[in-house]
């Protein structure tokens, strides 16, 4: 099967500070890949720079095998959809026009159609009439994933979608995103809880740098040695009945080569 | 209400207000005369109103219409509710350029002013465009777009200040106080075709600025061809406020004013508040014409002076908000 989505060998500015520098990504349907790293680590700029909204100095991105570089608006559309970290609405619209707006493609009465059946999904079916900016931040970002969701593309990209929500609203964004792999779809998010990331990704790939410091299932990627070099964190992920949690303390001024494995009593 | 109902209200305002502009004016006829004018267009009240009034009313719907447009059109690209080619620094612009042809002796080729001012509404609108792109704070642009309105008025005063003719410069000031006084057809007929590519380009990037209200980058995510639009929005939005400016000099805040009005009738969308910004704008300024034709003044009043008379506090209320919805 083509992986949904292949980043290789990325290099990339902001300015003159290398932001990218040889990291790389992939993806495949009915995945849940998520994405790691303390702040500036390169995160928001490796989704940027793999879907052609920023330059590549070296290196290649494919979605669906092809290259993004030479893909028409058209055609990248309808192989991804794209939820920004930049949330800032302009204007006050009502819900189910902006959740409309994952599907311009359609004629206007099936956009709603379709915007109306994500807002469902979702949980906010109520509030489709009213305008986004009349809501509380965590309505806002569930029509927002609405609309990500009505763009009905293969591969689906959330830059830390579960920011500023609370636990019930994060979990529930998971699941949906969940979902939608389950029925198919390559699933690309930026987190920054690592123990959400931890219960609800496949794969966790760890961004540090610009550079991949680990990549793999869960356990292996959040280990406790990348937990200590790259985010100065003294401990471990640990099962409980509700998941894999991390426990960790910060990391004593000089950082602890291998990491101690912190234990949570009872487990 | 539905934007249908709401363009077909304005519109049927809109006759209204041009009928009553028709029919009101400093030389007032009689019921007889009124008669004679709609029986033989050629006698003298006929003259009055098919010759003087109806090109003055339909000059400045037209102007309305396109700094309407113009105004929404920014506002959706820009994603500020206070873009507006008089803010942004356009109009002043469009009046340097205008101007400078005025100043070098160019007003006797026909189409050489409406040019110059569609060169400067072209030239600012790329200054604006440019800006958006690496500034995304909306407080940025509107402070952009004082520099750019002073410095063109610095450029407009040098050229004052140069000038050898004093006709020239009386004619320049004249003009930049904007009127639609002593307009005919012809005039008409002029500032018809740039406004009409204008606003086909404007309703035809209608869906980007839709697209624009989740951001930039979702907007260029979302598969719209957003640099066309982009283009198209700027060069549309440009060319009505050139072509308003060349037709009837700097007439301010119409663009800022005709959106606010009807913005919350189409619940805020910036696609579908195009047309009947448009509407509005032709609406607001036929009433300002009527107005300055009507209040007894010694000078009759410019339209530009009655537009900023009542334009700026509409600005100052809009910043007044819009500062409350940036703070939280």
């Amino acid at each position: 099967m083509t992986a949904a989505w292949i980043i290789a060998d990325a290099k990339a500015r902001r300015g003159k500070a290398l932001v990218l520098d040889g990291a790389f990504l992939k993806v495949a349907p009915g995945e849940v890949l998520g994405v790691v790293g303390p702040n500036g680590a390169g995160k928001t700029s490796l989704l940027r720079a793999g879907l052609g909204l920023m330059p590549l100095e070296a290196g290649q991105a494919w979605l669906a095998g092809r290259a993004v570089g030479d893909l028409s608006p058209v055609d990248r559309a309808r192989l991804v959809g794209y939820l920004p970290q930049e949330r800032r609405l302009a204007w006050n619209l009502p819900a189910g026009e902006v959740a409309a707006l994952g599907a311009p493609d359609l004629p206007p009465g099936q956009a709603l159609a379709v915007a109306r059946e994500r807002l469902e999904r979702v949980g906010v079916a109520d509030l489709a009439d009213r305008g986004v900016l009349d809501m509380s931040g965590g309505e806002r970002a569930r029509v927002l994933l609405a609309r990500l969701l009505a763009t009905r593309a293969p591969l689906l990209v959330a830059d830390e979608p579960v920011a500023g929500l609370d636990p019930d609203a994060q979990l529930l964004t998971l699941d949906l995103l969940r979902a939608e792999a389950v029925a198919g779809a390559a699933v690309v998010v930026t987190l920054h809880d690592l123990g959400l990331a931890a219960r609800s990704c496949d794969r966790v790939l760890v961004l540090n740098h610009g550079r991949v410091a680990a990549e793999g299932a869960p356990v292996e990627a959040l280990s406790p040695r990348v937990l200590a070099e790259v985010f100065r964190l003294d401990g471990a992920l640990v099962e409980t009945p509700a998941g894999l949690v991390v426990a960790a303390r910060r990391a004593s001024p000089s950082p602890v080569g291998e990491g101690s494995a912190y234990r949570v009593p009872g487990t | 209400m539905s934007p249908r109902r709401l363009e077909l209200c304005l519109l049927l305002v809109l006759i209204a207000a041009a009928a009553v502009a028709i029919g009101l004016g400093e030389s007032p006829l009689s019921v007889a005369q009124y008669h004679q004018a709609l029986a033989d267009p050629a006698s003298a009240p006929g003259e009055v109103l098919w010759v003087i009034r109806l090109p003055r009313a339909l000059m400045a719907a037209l102007v309305g219409a396109g700094l309407g447009l113009a105004g929404a059109t920014m506002q959706g690209l820009l994603r500020n509710p206070l873009a507006e080619p008089g803010v942004l620094g356009v109009s002043a612009s469009a009046g340097l350029g205008a101007s400078l042809a005025i100043a070098g002796g160019l007003a006797a080729f026909p189409g050489a002013i409406e040019l110059a001012a569609l060169a400067g509404a072209l030239a600012a609108g790329g200054v604006v465009v440019g800006l958006a792109a690496r500034f995304r704070e909306p407080e940025v642009l509107i402070l952009f777009g004082v520099a750019l309105s002073a410095f063109a008025g610095a450029l407009t005063a040098l050229v004052f200040n140069l000038s050898p003719s004093p006709v020239a410069i009386a004619e320049v000031l004249a003009w930049l106080m904007g009127s639609v006084e002593n307009r005919d057809f012809t005039d008409i007929l002029r500032a018809l075709g740039p406004m009409a590519v204008g606003v086909g380009l404007c309703l035809y990037a209608a869906r980007g600025l839709r697209m624009l209200t989740l951001g930039e980058e979702a907007a260029q995510m979302s598969g719209l061809p957003m640099a066309r639009l982009r283009v198209a929005a700027v060069a549309g939005s440009a060319l009505l406020a050139g072509a308003s400016v060349a037709a009837a000099g700097v007439i301010g805040f119409v663009g800022l004013a005709a959106p606010h009005l009807v913005r919350a009738a189409v619940r805020d969308d910036p696609g579908k508040l195009l047309r009947p910004s448009a509407l509005a704008g032709a609406m607001l300024l036929v009433a300002a014409d009527l107005a300055a034709r009507l209040i007894p003044t010694e000078q009759e009043l410019k339209l530009g002076v009655v537009t900023a008379l009542f334009g700026a506090p509409v600005f100052a209320l809009l910043a007044w908000r819009a500062a409350r919805s940036w703070r939280s």
